[in-house]
């Protein structure tokens, strides 16, 4: 997993409820067997028309928006627990969603891959959609190891929480895998006295 | 210290705890299906990482499975490779697969349960978030993602924090002619699609108790739905009773001990939850869903809501505030999936249909969850009302609940379906779901609009 400390960045603000992975990455995409180049399909049928157009409206395709945080409103990630939708959306640059209130199964997947998932007050997040429809170069800084993310401009800043050990992964670049794989021997004494 | 039935599940399956909350979870059994495992088996490759424990995986191909003609090879290329690429990444690693065309493929949430491989007091992962349907046994049982079915297929565990509980009662019992369907429905349009993220759902109360198995699924199966990562309902001589008997499930002296142990599987009285709710099952009618989220449901004489938030939504489905979905004409009708495959499904799907004539403008797909309910239902004869009524029953599948193989609604088009979701492009891109009991969607299929189910009884 790619290392993250502190990030500024420009934003991509997608102001809608409830975003599904099924939004995120459609299933039909799901059929290869590898887990790259997803970012090229990454909404893409909010993205793209029937014929393969880009959707003027969405912002994905509005030149005045861009850089590594994607901006989204409640419950992102709801639906299907494919992990496809955090690779579509690594795949495509983010490194980070910021939203009042991640589902659970994204927000783990997310954290799989390097994808740090900024869970913050709906007014926070308020205030960025208000500031970037001002001025869509406003930057934000997410700073992990203080857990605070700051709308620059603006000058405001809110804390958010992640599990001490998740941080710690992702400060050092490191994979759960890697850990269960070193327990071995705790897990087959417990498959014992099971 | 009292304890909730999760708590007590939690606690056994903890090889130890980490930090902040952070446990390493054993986990008891793990499914595979073709479209969330092959990056988990090439990620293992190239750690040079063996399968664990083979022997606590099973895999069954389902989400790419054509529903006609399974004896030919898969049509589309893509589908092909990836149900070759876990017939592949079985055999290689020693896993039981159920394969396509075989005796007892089906959707891995069916196959489990029938076969006795879900069984109470196991956690149990699939990388499938519809995983919370084995709860109904009275299991920790959820979706993943493939970084950790790898994690669980290469340590048989999971790094978790434990999740908050919450605890619905639904009191009484449900009406004639409403199912089991119509219960998670009015729940999650109740609790609205995020109500339950963070959380671990308990159904309990007397409607729940009263469920049969399958139903108790179908309950069980849609916790997702509300955002939840899984529901369970404690197990009971209704549970035993499923479960007694079946391929997978103990047998003799192990059965006796299995038992007693199964039997000290409940909530503590007094134990605390951090979110409780308690609804009345008469209250409760035959639901169908108008939005693009299964939280946006409502009773099926109801009109739709004036809501702002619901616009986008109310947009894409062709709606109007204030309008009733009763009478609308629909022109494909979807009867499957891991929430509606069973055979009480098509039972109930039967009793509507039998000397009834499909509706003209209807297309209706009418699934099994597995070769085994696809026998059932022709061994009782419904194959037979359903081709009279001149419908086609098809092979076992996910089919048209996500639209990965050939069976899709096309753009624009309305279904009522008895699948898990209605998102946006979910049953093909721009096809417009409605959310229903098995009742309601073979009301429709008759009428060609959607009808109270009710009224055909």
């Amino acid at each position: 997993m790619e290392k993250f400390d502190v990030l500024t960045t420009t934003c991509v603000p997608l102001n809608v409820e409830s975003v599904d992975t099924d939004q995120i990455i459609p299933a039909r995409f799901l059929k290869t067997t590898n887990r790259a180049g997803f970012g090229g399909n990454l909404f893409r049928d909010w993205r793209y028309d029937a014929n393969g157009n880009p959707v003027p409206g969405f912002v994905l395709n509005n030149k005045a928006y861009g850089g590594q945080a994607l901006v989204a409103g409640k419950n992102f990630g709801c639906g299907s627990s494919r992990e496809h939708a955090a690779w579509a959306i690594a795949d495509y640059g983010f490194r980070v969603v910021i939203s009042p209130l991640f589902a659970d199964i994204f927000k783990g997947n997310a954290l799989n891959n390097g994808v740090l998932p900024v869970q913050v007050s709906e007014t926070f997040v308020a205030n960025i959609f208000a500031e970037v429809e001002k001025n869509p170069d406003t930057t934000i800084t997410v700073d992990l190891p203080t857990q605070t993310i700051t709308i620059n401009s603006a000058g405001q800043s809110e804390c958010f929480n992640i599990n001490s050990y998740k941080k710690h992964c992702f400060i050092n670049g490191y994979d759960d895998i890697d850990y269960l794989l070193s327990i071995k021997e705790k897990i087959e004494a417990y498959e014992v006295n099971e | 210290m009292k304890q909730t039935l999760f708590d007590k599940i939690w606690e056994r399956h903890i090889v130890e705890s980490v930090t902040d909350g952070l446990d390493v979870l054993y986990i008891d059994r793990q499914l595979i299906h073709e479209v969330t495992s092959p990056q988990a088996f090439e990620a293992m490759r190239r750690r040079g990482v063996k399968v664990f424990r083979p022997q606590q995986v099973t895999a069954t191909p389902d989400h790419n499975t054509p529903t006609l003609n399974q004896h030919l090879p898969v049509r589309e290329e893509a589908s092909r490779k990836a149900i070759e690429a876990l017939r592949q990444n079985c055999n290689d690693n020693g896993i039981t697969i159920f394969d396509l065309n075989t005796e007892y493929n089906g959707v891995v949430h069916i196959v489990g349960p029938e076969l006795g491989l879900t069984q109470p007091g196991m956690t149990i992962v699939c990388g499938d978030s519809h995983t919370a349907t084995h709860g109904a046994f009275g299991c920790i049982a959820f979706g993943i993602g493939t970084s950790e079915v790898e994690m669980a297929l290469a340590t048989q565990c999971l790094l978790q924090s434990k999740p908050k509980q919450m605890r619905i009662t639904l009191n009484g019992k449900l009406q004639y002619g409403v199912s089991a369907k119509d219960a998670i429905l009015y729940l999650i349009a109740r609790l609205t699609a995020s109500g339950g993220t963070g959380c671990f759902i308990e159904y309990a109360g007397e409607a729940f108790r009263s469920m049969s198995m399958e139903e108790r699924m179908t309950v069980c199966n849609m916790s997702i739905e509300m955002g939840a990562r899984g529901g369970l309902i404690a197990p009971d001589e209704t549970t035993f009773r499923y479960v007694r008997g079946r391929m997978y499930a103990p047998q003799g002296a192990e059965w006796e001990k299995k038992l007693s142990r199964w039997k000290t599987l409940f909530t503590d009285s007094d134990a605390l939850f951090d979110k409780e709710y308690t609804f009345d099952a008469k209250d409760i009618k035959p639901y169908i869903t108008y939005g693009t989220n299964p939280g946006m449901g409502l009773g099926i004489d109801e009109a739709i809501p004036p809501d702002e938030s619901n616009i986008k939504a109310l947009e894409y489905m062709g709606f109007r505030a204030g309008e009733k979905l009763l009478g609308k004409p629909v022109t494909y009708v979807f009867i499957g999936s891991c929430t509606n495959g069973r055979i009480e499904d098509f039972r109930a799907a039967a009793k509507i249909i039998k000397g009834r004539k499909k509706a003209d403008n209807v297309f209706a797909y009418l699934v099994p969850g597995s070769k085994s309910v696809e026998r059932q239902v022709r061994e009782e004869g419904l194959a037979a009302i359903f081709e009279e009524a001149g419908f086609t029953f098809r092979q076992p599948g996910c089919s048209a609940c996500l639209a990965m193989n050939e069976d899709k609604v096309p753009a624009g088009e309305y279904c009522a379906s008895t699948s898990n979701r209605n998102f946006e492009g979910r049953q093909g891109a721009g096809a417009r779901t409605l959310l229903v009991s098995p009742l309601t969607a073979a009301a429709a299929a008759v009428t060609g609009k959607i009808t109270d189910p009710r009224e055909l009884m």
